[in-house]
């Protein structure tokens, strides 16, 4: 077992235990911090591939800025912990259940193939350092359509904010 | 770097991160006396001068009753997360210094050893991913307080932090587009391309050319306002602003928990003075003293250098902090989006459009950075002033309000 291997199944398993964990706790806070550190996990997995641009970015913008959003409105709309009854209640029950069932017929599949394929051995051999340059020429040439097109939607949606804030300031005033 | 045998790389890696750790705590020493005597020197007063010759010992005596005042926890704070989060405030402080090149390199018993604990590729972003990691420890801290005034100066610090993050990040770019390296040094660092984001090639690169505050000069400005914004420093402290806040988001702290968060504040600015300091003013280089003397001696001058140039660099934080009134609230953000960011941005169009239409010629670029940032402030201010106009001509000017929506946390 080489050192990287560790750092996987270290880094992995600290991933699964925030998940679990952003689900577990009561209390909207925890909850918004676990996903932090599923997120730093998933940066760590991202160095382990070789990906150090796409983990540094993982941080700055999930765990830098999204989440800081996130505690900035759970902390302003004071929400309390959540009771155990009344979270799932009727529809919302069967359509969870159908969905977990058809997320843990995935990761059967996915983990039965990675078995298989020995996809493992496989991710590390292609394991090679990814710089910003070769990111930056392949979004600008062979991915310039999904990245105009992906600007264009953020666009839309910031446009979409402002205009919407505007209408209820008129509104008040 | 990478020709070192692996005992002398971890060897000589534990020497450097255990050198440098004790620095930065020696630094917060030494910065704690210099800004009680410098702000004493600026008001016309002594400031400390009993605990030792110049009241040298003070921090020490500080420290000391920090150390044995009682560790209060108040009843109703979230206890786990109310003493997590002084930590969570101090080790991105602690780390972030771990890629900033704090020197060329050093000959010592044969080996060349680069002066800077990790030289990795993405430097710059990492520094920028750890800065914005210090936002939790005091969003977490206010709101475990269970305190209306912590609750609100994590509020604001939050929101300043995040709008300040981008004028952090964009004010860098234009450096990286200039950043080139000549084949020679290359070589000598055993790299095969210049790497824009290593914070080694940065420096390197502004010893071959021109300081980078001479080309980038608006971003230097936008960068270093950003950085005092996201170090909370004056006049951006609005997170604990005294008047309003009591003490802001450590206003439940006492003992140790509050020197942790007074020692992050002041590593922070540490960290962030020799970030500035690499990026924009030449980093470990000065006129070519730092060349002067042996492999071995050379590398310890230009340590000599880039540590009077943060210090120097610090002495100005203080000196800011005496000589600028705090901001309002809506007058902070205003600032951080209709100006910093305007001009952060403005460097990039203008670095790039240049670089391509003087063929990379740094006196045209840097004087289009000046005057293109000069006309942006201009427009900016000119708008203001023209909206100013037509809403004071319908009804008086609305007082400012902080934080829409506060009352739901009534």
């Amino acid at each position: 077992m080489n050192p990287e291997m560790i750092l996987f199944f270290i880094f992995g398993a600290v991933s699964l235990i925030g998940a679990i964990a952003v689900i577990s706790f009561r209390h909207p806070i925890y909850s918004a911090l676990s996903l932090i550190v599923t997120f730093f996990a998933q940066a760590g997995l991202f160095v382990l591939l070789g990906a150090h641009f796409v983990a540094a970015v993982q941080v700055i913008v999930y765990a830098g800025a999204i989440m800081v959003l996130f505690l900035f409105v759970i902390m302003l709309l004071n929400l309390g912990t959540l009771s155990a009854k009344g979270a799932l209640t009727g529809k919302l029950k069967g359509v969870a259940i159908v969905l977990g069932i058809l997320l843990a017929v995935q990761g059967i599949y996915i983990a039965v193939n990675a078995l298989k394929n020995t996809a493992l051995q496989d991710a590390e051999a292609a394991t090679e350092t990814v710089t910003t340059y070769t990111i930056g020429e392949l979004l600008f040439s062979k991915y310039l359509l999904p990245f105009e097109v992906t600007s264009l939607i953020l666009l839309a949606a910031l446009i979409g904010v402002i205009v919407l804030v505007k209408r209820e300031n008129q509104t008040e005033n | 770097m990478d020709n070192l045998p692996l005992h002398v790389f971890i060897i000589s890696s534990i020497v450097k991160i255990l050198i440098i750790a004790h620095l930065l705590i020696i630094g917060v020493m030494a910065m704690i006396w210099s800004e009680r005597r410098v702000s004493g020197w600026m008001q016309d007063r002594l400031g400390p001068n009993r605990v030792g010759p110049q009241g040298l010992l003070q921090p020490i005596a500080d420290g000391i009753k920090f150390l044995f005042k009682e560790d209060l926890i108040p009843n109703h704070v979230d206890k786990p997360l109310y003493v997590l989060a002084p930590v969570m405030l101090l080790v991105p402080a602690m780390i972030a210094i771990a890629v900033v090149p704090f020197g060329s390199s050093m000959t010592i018993l044969g080996h060349e050893i680069p002066l800077q604990i990790a030289d990795i590729n993405i430097g710059i972003l990492y520094i920028l991913a750890i800065t914005s990691l210090g936002v939790y420890g005091v969003v977490i801290g206010a709101w475990a307080s269970n305190n209306k005034y912590s609750l609100l100066g994590g509020l604001r610090s939050s929101a300043q932090m995040i709008s300040y993050e981008l004028t952090l990040g964009l004010a860098i770019i234009g450096v990286l587009m200039l950043t080139d390296l000549p084949d020679e040094i290359l070589t000598k660092l055993g790299d095969d391309e210049v790497n824009p984001l290593s914070l080694r090639h940065i420096a390197y690169a502004q010893g071959v050319h021109s300081w980078n505050i001479l080309v980038h000069f608006p971003a230097f400005l936008a960068f270093t306002t950003a950085m005092f914004a996201e170090t909370n420093r004056l006049p951006f402290d609005l997170a604990e602003a005294e008047q309003e806040l009591v003490a802001g988001y450590h206003t439940e702290y006492s003992s140790m928990k509050f020197a942790i968060f007074f020692m992050a504040e002041y590593m922070n600015m540490i960290v962030g003075s020799a970030v500035v300091v690499t990026l924009f003013l030449g980093g470990w280089h000065f006129f070519g003293l730092e060349a002067i003397g042996g492999p071995f001696w050379s590398g310890v001058i230009s340590f000599a250098i880039l540590f009077v140039k943060t210090g120097v660099f610090l002495f100005v934080f203080i000196w800011v902090r005496w000589t600028l009134p705090r901001f309002r609230y809506d007058q902070l953000m205003n600032f951080g989006w209709k100006f910093l960011l305007p001009v952060a941005l403005t460097s990039i169009v203008v670095t790039g459009t240049l670089y391509i239409a003087t063929n990379g010629n740094r006196l045209w670029i840097g004087i289009g950075n000046v005057v293109a940032a000069f006309i942006v402030v201009a427009i900016v201010a000119g708008m203001l002033a023209m909206d100013n106009n037509s809403k004071s001509a319908v009804q008086s000017t609305p007082a400012a309000a902080p934080l829409r929506g506060l009352d739901a946390v009534e």
